[in-house]
């Protein structure tokens, strides 16, 4: 590949400080990486897990979750409940042989537009060494069906 | 076989245990009027028919066709591909069939990998040869052959069209017997079938609607697998913190497992309008975690929570036990970015 490979990250943003975070980090004209797609929910703690599934499934290198600093979750707990989840979903996405930098989670008020735009970089940097994830072709797709040849049976004897 | 006019049954196990088989037989003596209303025309198990018998058959000979089992090899998906091509209602029949099941706990790893366990790298083993099957063998009379052994393990409907579901593992006797008086109503009094694509003989709520067990405020900072600890009787298991998947498991088995002291381990799959049973339970869990509250430190909390989280072993076993196959992810990446189906790094 000649071109640099350009991850797609989605990011839920909380409306409250992360939202509003990116939206400063925009009108003070922060240069950051333009590869995280967000979208708005009302709480971090709104985020289905299923939702960074999907997001793995269809598409995305990476997911984001980002949202108010424990304590000033605008519904009190909130974000909370969303470290929570974050910390076995991690547990489970590694399992499925998803790297853990393909899904963070970042604390980031309304005030630090800096903050996010430090972890988009970041975390952009991260995804893109570690190359695109393609779910459906790579995983779902080319590994569906398939038989056991000749040549990989040979090749189980000689690990084995 | 003369045609006596009668509906025709078929029932057959590609990937499963037998269990299956075993539900219909538990139905107990209604097992006769099964066999006084239907004509058998093909059950492995119970008559002696042969994969020709089926061929044979014009299409759509079969008038209901219970399939259970997984698709894990190329003679399950052809004989998938052949039963719905004779038969007229084709049923997934057991979780397996349904949504992947235990055999699909496989997608977690590799074929490679799951041969190499089963033939070759097992203390139980004695393979000093490391002999393998192959699809192809040949000898003095000439090659033979055995079924292809898929990379990922798939449900019915993800290789043919499937008219309902029965979930369970397995089903239970009288949810079985309830579906069979539907399709018989509408066999023989020209009753009408449920919609196509229904699940039946299951519930349309949770598995704690159904379960007795004394439900509180839930509160836990610890997870246990079920023989670490000695639940207290007649109480929420959730809440002593033994993983029970009856908040994200469909209802119809009447909470079978929590009343003897067992989590429910979610073999009638998810409810309604939810793709992912797993991440549905993993959210459940997440808010009965009563560890870390606003205002605590940053850092800590977060290695507070992780703490409690890591006692939970096995996420994705315990959560997808049964409905790996129908999760969003389906399999697990087993080799990074390598196209190479499989892989045993």
């Amino acid at each position: 590949m000649s071109e640099q490979f350009e991850p797609v990250i989605v990011g839920f943003l909380c409306n409250w400080c992360s939202y509003r975070a990116a939206d400063l980090a925009g009108t003070s004209r922060i240069h950051y990486a333009p590869n995280m797609r967000p979208i708005r929910v009302m709480c971090s703690g709104r985020v289905d897990p299923q939702f960074v599934l999907k997001a793995l499934r269809e598409g995305a290198d990476g997911v984001m979750i980002a949202g108010c600093h424990p304590g000033e979750c605008h519904y009190v707990e909130g974000n909370i409940k969303t470290l929570r989840r974050y910390h076995l979903l991690k547990n489970l996405l590694r399992q499925w042989g998803i790297e853990d930098e393909r899904f963070q989670l970042v604390w980031a008020s309304a005030s630090e537009g800096i903050v996010l735009a430090e972890a988009v970089n970041r975390m952009t940097e991260q995804v893109r060494a570690l190359g695109p994830l393609d779910w459906k072709d790579t995983v779902i797709g080319i590994n569906g069906r398939g038989s056991f040849s000749k040549v990989e049976t040979a090749s189980l004897v000689e690990e084995g | 076989m003369a045609d006596n006019g009668k509906p025709k049954f078929g029932m057959y196990w590609a990937s499963s245990c037998g269990g299956c088989e075993i539900a219909v037989l538990n139905i107990g003596d209604k097992i006769l009027d099964v066999d006084a209303i239907f004509d058998i025309a093909f059950w492995p198990v119970a008559a002696d028919f042969k994969y020709e018998d089926v061929r044979n058959y014009p299409d759509g000979y079969i008038d209901l066709c219970l399939f259970n089992g997984a698709i894990r090899n190329s003679e399950n998906e052809e004989m998938a591909h052949l039963l719905r091509q004779k038969s007229k209602v084709l049923v997934a029949f057991g979780s397996c069939a349904y949504e992947g099941c235990i055999p699909a706990l496989s997608n977690l790893t590799s074929r490679e990998k799951t041969l190499s366990t089963v033939y070759l790298d097992n203390l139980t083993i004695d393979n000093p040869e490391g002999t393998l099957p192959k699809e192809v063998s040949t000898v003095p009379e000439g090659d033979l052959t055995l079924p292809s052994f898929y990379h990922t393990v798939m449900a019915l409907d993800q290789v043919v069209p499937v008219d309902y579901y029965i979930p369970g593992c397995p089903p239970e006797p009288e949810q079985i017997w309830a579906v069979l008086e539907v399709v018989v109503n509408a066999l023989l009094h020209g009753a009408e079938l449920p919609p196509s694509g229904s699940i039946l003989g299951a519930g349309k709520v949770a598995v704690c609607e159904e379960c007795i067990l004394e439900k509180n405020v839930k509160r836990i900072t610890q997870f246990y697998r079920p023989y670490e600890i000695i639940p207290q009787p007649g109480l929420c298991l959730l809440e002593q913190g033994v993983v029970c998947l009856g908040p994200a498991t469909r209802s119809g088995c009447g909470a079978l497992c929590p009343q003897v002291g067992m989590p429910c381990r979610g073999c009638y799959g998810p409810l309604d309008g939810v793709e992912d049973q797993g991440a549905k339970m993993l959210s459940a869990i997440a808010s009965v975690v009563d560890v870390g509250k606003a205002g605590d430190d940053e850092h800590q909390l977060d290695e507070d929570i992780k703490a409690v989280m890591d006692t939970l072993v096995d996420p994705a076993g315990t959560f997808y036990r049964f409905s790996m196959a129908h999760s969003l992810l389906r399999r697990a990446r087993v080799n990074g970015n390598s196209n190479e189906a499989g892989g045993d790094q």
